[in-house]
């Protein structure tokens, strides 16, 4: 297998030049990165050039926490880790909450995260089933307070409804689409929630109200909590081999 | 003359035939449909948000939930995807289990789909009959991990136990004599792999019986040939996979072409459709439960041979024995730290596709080396199946609709997630 996506990669390093760049991959996977503006130029002629007929998935993702961790242990031994999240500001509420609830500092010894491209990116899988193999593309969307992306829906039929998910949950907007709705979350929702930003809790939640007869939305009564913190343990099972020096060196 | 204009129609979210709670709505000029537009996420859950916040083995049961009729399937996808980035592999024991127990979810999966699709298109017996077969099944799944739908039996490196010796059994009770439970009790009086065996000699005649009931009923043929026909072309650009691919004529299939566990030593064949409409896809799925019984047959004949571990001995992923735990400081530590903390995923990503039941369900990994993922993505089958409903029923009549939704096997735990 891995030497197909060897020879899958030089025929696209051949064909693309710096326009497709390969990512580190693991698993005998093939990544390539490209740049917006390439992407519907690269796909058309990955389709027509190299088989790649279907488009099997399109996912958003928020680069925002990656590498951030919420405990690390070298304070918490003396203190003992706090199992509230502390809520960050919701972005669209102008009104205040009815609860608030108490703001905490972040752990002062959280690590940030590392994550210097960016923020959001849509990862594109593609499947050739007449030569068998698959591709992985990632594309970042430049402006990090309004992303867009190039549509393929005219590329890949089956692009439609995972780009409106993509818009729905992370607010990827893609260019060129013809039918960009909200598709997962209820009608009239605010915000993104697959964004790392937005609570998992929610911002709002739904009650009968029976003085007004009817079903209102209200903030959130429940509190954010962490049962398991993320951490990052250094593993050195996982770190790539350090080559020995030369003997004599 | 009054101008006659097209009217909007609202099907579902709660109609028998929406297979759950998809609202589709319906442009009609008379009683032919122009548009269909399916509003879908009313059974969004956010799973892939929640295993975000959860270590890694904690969300094996979410993907349970996700494709509720074929649950095993959906941990597979996911537990191959962990195993990829961990660069693990599990026990054969345990991959031979696995390949039998995708095959008997393929075969529940199926039967459900015949039963809600042959009821929705006026065929009420092989309901009653299909669900007789799952039954049967169903035990098998609480046999091996105590619950009959949401088992959470794949993990990381491995099953969760071994297959077990005995069958549970029929007591008798106020509403069963002695005599019936003895009857039912016959083919559980040995172990799991002996009831299975049970199970796979008589099934291919009741596959024959619904056969009897609809291949060449003509009120079955009159809804279904010519109905929602997909040309391979269209197939592929809609993102179509499993069933609904191969009823197009493409002969595709993860296990045959990129053989996972060990699918590559299994004998059996794939069906292909040739007119892609809703008969041909059905063909295919009858024709793939007697594929499915074949592989089980297969499992069995290996798993009575051989024994052997099914979990991996490495206590950095999987669980140690809970008798080393009494008197082994390690496993002690071990077990302490995999269930307060989880295990920490090398950086990476993965993307493991499996064979389901509908299509090929996959799971897109990212892990920025902590102990909880960093995005989980489920491909699921049935979300490029729905998006192309428009596409399949323009033109055709409002009773078409419900064919092609059944034709399309809709489960909405996978397609909202």
């Amino acid at each position: 297998m891995s030497r197909r996506i060897e020879t899958l990669a030089a025929r696209l390093g051949e064909r693309f030049n710096e326009t497709l760049v390969r990512a580190d991959s693991s698993c005998g996977e093939l990544t390539c990165e490209l740049a917006a503006s390439d992407l519907r130029s690269a796909c058309i002629a990955l389709r027509d050039e190299f088989g790649f007929e279907l488009l099997m998935d399109v996912c958003g993702v928020d680069y925002l926490d990656y590498g951030a961790t919420e405990w690390t242990s070298y304070r918490a031994t003396e203190t003992g880790f706090s199992r509230g999240v502390a809520r960050r500001e919701v972005a669209w509420a102008s009104r205040p909450l009815e609860h608030p609830v108490p703001m905490e500092s972040p752990m002062p010894d959280d690590l940030p995260s590392h994550h210097d491209k960016p923020r959001f990116a849509a990862v594109y899988h593609l499947l050739s089933i007449r030569h068998n193999y698959r591709l992985r593309l990632r594309a970042y969307c430049l402006d990090d307070e309004a992303p867009v992306l190039p549509s393929v829906v005219d590329i890949w039929s089956s692009a439609d409804w995972f780009e409106r998910e993509a818009f729905d949950l992370y607010g990827i907007l893609f260019d060129g689409h013809p039918d960009l709705r909200r598709i997962l979350t209820d009608y009239g929702f605010i915000g993104h929630p697959f964004r790392k930003d937005f609570p998992l809790i929610g911002n709002v939640e739904v009650r009968y109200d029976p003085e007004r007869g009817r079903v209102i939305y209200q903030p959130v009564t429940i509190e954010p909590r962490t049962l398991v913190p993320k951490v990052i343990r250094e593993d050195s099972r996982y770190e790539p081999a350090i080559e020995e020096p030369p003997a004599g060196a | 003359m009054p101008e006659i204009q097209n009217y909007t129609m609202n099907f579902g979210p709660q109609h028998p035939a929406a297979h759950g709670v998809l609202r589709l709505v319906l442009e009609m000029d008379g009683e032919m449909i122009v548009k269909a537009d399916p509003h879908i996420g009313l059974l969004h859950r956010a799973t892939e948000k929640l295993a975000e916040s959860k270590p890694f083995n904690q969300t094996i049961g979410y993907m349970d939930r996700l494709d509720y009729v074929s649950m095993m399937c959906n941990e597979h996808a996911y537990v191959l995807a962990i195993e990829k980035l961990l660069d693990i592999r599990p026990p054969e024991r345990a991959q031979y289990i696995r390949v039998m127990f995708d095959e008997i979810t393929r075969i529940l999966n199926h039967l459900m789909w015949l039963g809600a699709h042959g009821l929705d298109i006026g065929a009420m017996t092989v309901f009653l009959y299909c669900f007789r077969e799952r039954e049967d099944l169903m035990d098998c799944y609480e046999a091996v991990s105590g619950t009959r739908m949401h088992a959470t039996y794949y993990r990381p490196g491995g099953v969760y136990r071994d297959l077990p010796e005995e069958m549970p059994r029929y007591q008798p009770s106020k509403l069963r004599s002695r005599k019936e439970v003895d009857r039912m009790n016959r083919s559980r009086e040995g172990s799991l792999l002996d009831f299975i065996e049970s199970f796979t000699d008589r099934f291919p005649a009741r596959v024959d019986d619904y056969e009897t009931l609809l291949t060449d009923n003509r009120i079955w043929k009159q809804r279904t040939v010519n109905i929602g026909v997909v040309s391979p072309e269209r197939a592929m650009a809609l993102g179509f996979s499993g069933p609904m691919l191969r009823g197009s004529g493409i002969e595709w299939d993860l296990r045959k072409k990129q053989p996972y566990e060990v699918y590559d030593r299994m004998d059996f064949d794939v069906p292909v459709g040739v007119h892609g409409d809703c008969y041909d896809r059905y063909l295919v799925r009858i024709e793939e439960m007697r594929q499915s019984n074949r592989i089980v047959r297969q499992c069995i004949d290996w798993l009575r041979a051989h024994s052997g571990p099914t979990m991996l001995d490495d206590h950095k992923v999987t669980p140690p024995a809970r008798v080393d735990m009494k008197d082994d400081m390690e496993s002690l530590i071990h077990h302490f730290k995999l269930y307060t903390e989880g295990y920490c995923v090398p950086e990476g990503e993965a993307y493991a596709a499996v064979e389901g039941p509908k299509g090929e369900l996959g799971v897109y990994l990212i892990s920025d080396g902590a102990n909880k993922p960093y995005r989980v993505k489920v491909r699921a089958p049935g979300f490029a199946h729905l998006a192309a409903m428009n596409e399949m029923v323009q033109g055709h009549m409002l009773a078409d609709v419900v064919a092609v939704i059944g034709t399309q096997d809709i489960v909405f735990g996978e397609i909202d997630r």
